[in-house]
């Protein structure tokens, strides 16, 4: 081996390449090293991601599906007219109900001992349905009508493996007794399980009526704070960054200008609720629980997110384009609308829609301006009232639920964070496709 | 360019939130954290059974309520403040300096704070105001006097408790349960244990002693929970020996997870809090704001609503879910009808 006569410095023995001195060796368990520890913060990563997916579709998969008490039930002209007369209506709806269905139970003649009182713990908050249902159809009235109504939160909670029998104690929730009445019931299948329609399509319900709870009116909310946010920050955030990027002349103004927004961008959420509630609600007299106000306040938060990702994917444009643009004669304004911007799109749209997605998933804001509580007042009626009427937002119900002390609202919390999930990956997806399909290199 | 087109569309919708910024048609209400899930099945059943909308309730927790209820009068403030304890003096100069003069008082029923723990804990069965006191008291009496409190389980001032390390999972200064929970308890408690009489003796004023009865030990075995219910039950849920502090409602809900204990030898429930004889009760209120009625649709029947006999009532939806009754609900449904002022007048 030639090599060996190069080592002339003594203390260093001459060897192969192939063969590894201490130092080599050294080095190369420290490469070995780093590659472990990278290897383990990603399984570690990975790790809990799949203890936070399972155990968010262990814990909400039972918003999803309801226990349900399917009977047929007639009601009469006379009874109608004496239910509307009271000022508790949906409760008399409510007795109306009871008495039916004990009679259809007698009739089939159960083998344990039952009352009214039983049967009305089993049943949840039916009442508004009924009512519901014959005032949209008054000729339904006097014929029988086949319903699927929801059972009580307990009874869910059995069917479903949240309660058992032996956690059970008496309350006027719910006998140990009443689950003997239950399970014949499930027998002879009026009492089943079904997909819940209403906790994907319904508003929120009062503390005590968990199987009237849903999300879908929460989706509506979210979807015109997300509106008022898009049609906002987009273009105040795209105009603002062209101009600081390709217009504005470089001095200590636009320095400072800089150094705010990228401040802003790191101010905490709730600041901008505070904002929010003295601008909007307080001064310009806008309405409060408002989507208006919401996606206002929003679009203070996002507007920094989009101003930094655009002037990135602007300053990401080769001069040469701008420089060719202007070499055949365009005007500036010409080199940056026909080539520069359409360019960029690509990662305007990205940044935009990963700013809305952080948006939709915030709370903090939505706290100061009334959007978080009871706020059930259902679909709005038309564009403005969806901006106008009091509504609320995914984040907002689902950390409202969180807090309630029926235990079946903690599973509709959980169910209402798949939902917010759902929404957002889909956005992301989106800004992913988006950016694969018109990005370019050079 | 569709540029242009999206601004000009943000001008008109900016033009049409100034411009719609009028009439709102749905009562807002604001509070107590105590009160807002009797609020909220109300409001619930008011949308149903009712042709106003849904009114809007938000929680907060009493203070903030109230602060918000005496900001002004107009739509854009709130219409009824939702409290788990009386207004105050202070409150209400606050409130006629912001011109909102006459208000409405409205007691709505009473609410019990009870004592749990883990269903499978030691046995936390049996308290009395003394023990509690002991337990979480920032300075006690032990051998005649008065020191920082040394007590690190239950067996150390009470040998009927269990040999467990203290636990307290008490409500934040914010919540209006924390008022109560330091009447009913912990001053019964240092008056119990003679503590009082040994500071006031000891030379402190009346007013000091009892300031000083409050003071909750700061080492970590009491704390403070701002948040809800669910909050505290999450922390007994990870600590076998702690103790919280819940409404009756709550615990009623929860009954599978907790235990409760009794309260000077009455064990809570709705029956010996509508007798008194369940020591550590409070009536809940909420508040309306007269100048609002006939302009914001819907409130005075809203507070009717509330307090009707099917509703508040014995056999109601609120006494359902955990409220006690009010045994005078008809005085307070004429004071309602008759929109009756606070401060005398009608």
């Amino acid at each position: 081996m030639t090599d060996a006569t190069l080592n002339t410095g003594g203390d260093r023995p001459g060897s192969s390449l192939a063969t590894q001195d201490a130092r080599t060796k050294r080095r190369n368990r420290a490469e070995a090293r780093f590659k472990a520890y990278g290897l383990t913060a990603i399984l570690i990563g990975i790790f809990f991601l799949v203890v936070l997916a399972v155990s968010i579709i262990r814990s909400g998969s039972p918003a999803f599906t309801r226990t349900i008490v399917g009977v047929e039930f007639t009601i009469t002209q006379p009874q109608i007219e004496a239910a509307e007369g009271e000022l508790f209506k949906t409760k008399a709806y409510q007795t109306l109900f009871i008495d039916a269905l004990k009679q259809q139970l007698d009739a089939r003649g159960m083998e344990m001992e039952f009352d009214e009182e039983s049967i009305e713990r089993l049943l949840g908050k039916v009442g508004s349905t009924l009512r519901e249902y014959y005032q949209a159809n008054p000729g339904e009235i006097g014929t029988p009508v086949s319903f699927e109504l929801a059972a009580s939160s307990r009874v869910d909670g059995y069917l479903n493996g949240r309660l058992t029998r032996d956690s059970v104690k008496d309350s006027r929730f719910l006998m140990a007794a009443d689950l003997d009445l239950v399970d014949a019931l499930q027998e002879a299948g009026i009492v089943r399980s079904s997909l819940n329609w209403t906790f994907i399509t319904g508003a929120d319900s009062g503390v005590d009526n968990p199987g009237g709870a849903g999300i879908g009116a929460s989706v509506v909310g979210s979807f015109f704070m997300m509106l008022v946010v898009l049609v906002l920050s987009l273009p105040i955030g795209v105009a603002a960054s062209i101009y600081l990027e390709e217009f504005a002349p470089q001095n200590r103004f636009t320095d400072l200008i800089e150094v705010n927004i990228s401040n802003l961008a790191a101010v905490p959420s709730i600041v901008f609720g505070i904002l929010g509630l003295a601008v909007f609600i307080q001064f310009a007299h806008l309405p409060q629980s408002a989507p208006l106000v919401g996606g206002l306040v929003l679009t203070l938060m996002t507007l920094p997110t989009i101003i930094i990702s655009t002037r990135a994917s602007l300053r990401a444009v080769p001069p040469s384009i701008r420089d060719a643009a202007l070499g055949v004669g365009a005007s500036k304004m010409q080199s940056v609308f026909h080539h520069v911007l359409p360019l960029a799109m690509p990662g305007i749209l990205t940044g935009t829609i990963i700013g809305l997605a952080q948006a939709l998933g915030e709370t903090a804001p939505l706290l100061l301006i009334g959007m978080v509580g009871f706020v059930a007042r259902g679909y709005p009626d038309g564009v403005v009232s969806g901006f106008m009427d009091p509504n609320s937002a995914m984040p907002a119900q689902i950390y409202t639920w969180a807090a309630r002390a029926d235990p079946s609202f903690y599973e509709k919390a959980w169910g209402g964070i798949i939902v917010l999930l759902v929404f957002l990956l889909t956005m992301n997806i989106i800004a992913i496709i988006l950016r694969r399909r018109f990005e370019r290199r050079w | 360019m569709s540029l242009l087109k999206t601004t000009v569309s943000a001008a008109a919708l900016a033009g049409l939130a100034a411009g719609s910024a009028a009439a709102r048609d749905n009562v807002q209400v604001a509070g107590s954290s105590t009160v807002l899930p009797y609020a909220s099945i109300v409001a619930e059943l008011f949308g149903d059974n009712t042709d106003f909308p849904t009114p809007v309730v938000e929680s907060g927790g009493s203070s903030s309520g109230l602060k918000r209820f005496c900001e002004g009068v107009g739509e854009n403030t709130i219409d009824v403040a939702n409290a788990s304890r009386a207004i105050r003096e202070k409150e209400i100069k606050a409130c006629a300096e912001n011109g909102v003069t006459d208000i409405i008082e409205v007691r709505i029923g009473y609410d019990g704070i009870v004592f749990a723990s883990q269903q499978s804990g030691p046995a936390f069965t049996e308290f009395q105001p003394a023990d509690i006191f002991n337990a979480i008291g920032a300075q006690v009496l032990k051998d005649g006097e008065i020191v920082a409190n040394p007590h690190n389980s239950w067996t150390e001032f009470n040998s009927d408790l269990p040999d467990a390390e203290i636990a307290m999972f008490i409500p934040g200064t914010k919540h209006g349960t924390r008022e109560v929970f330091e009447d009913k308890v912990l001053l019964k408690g240092c008056e119990d244990t003679g503590a009082m009489k040994a500071m006031m003796d000891g030379g402190m004023s009346e007013d000091d002693a009892e300031d000083a009865c409050l003071d909750v030990r700061a080492d970590g075995k009491s704390v403070d929970i701002d948040g809800d219910y669910t909050e505290t039950l999450a922390r007994i849920d990870a600590n076998t020996n702690g103790i919280g502090v819940f409404g009756l409602a709550f615990y009623e809900n929860n009954t599978d997870k907790l235990k409760v204990a009794t309260m000077g030898g009455v064990a809570p429930s709705t029956e010996t809090i509508a007798s008194g004889e369940y020591p550590v009760s409070r009536p809940l209120y909420f508040y309306v704001k007269k100048a609002h009625i006939g302009v914001i649709p819907g409130l005075k029947e809203y507070a009717q609503f509330f307090v009707a006999d099917e509703i508040a009532g014995p056999g109601g939806p609120l006494s359902n879910y955990g409220l006690v009754a009010d045994p005078e609900l008809g005085d307070v449904q004429a004071a309602v009808a008759n929109e009756k002022v606070m401060g005398g007048g009608s």
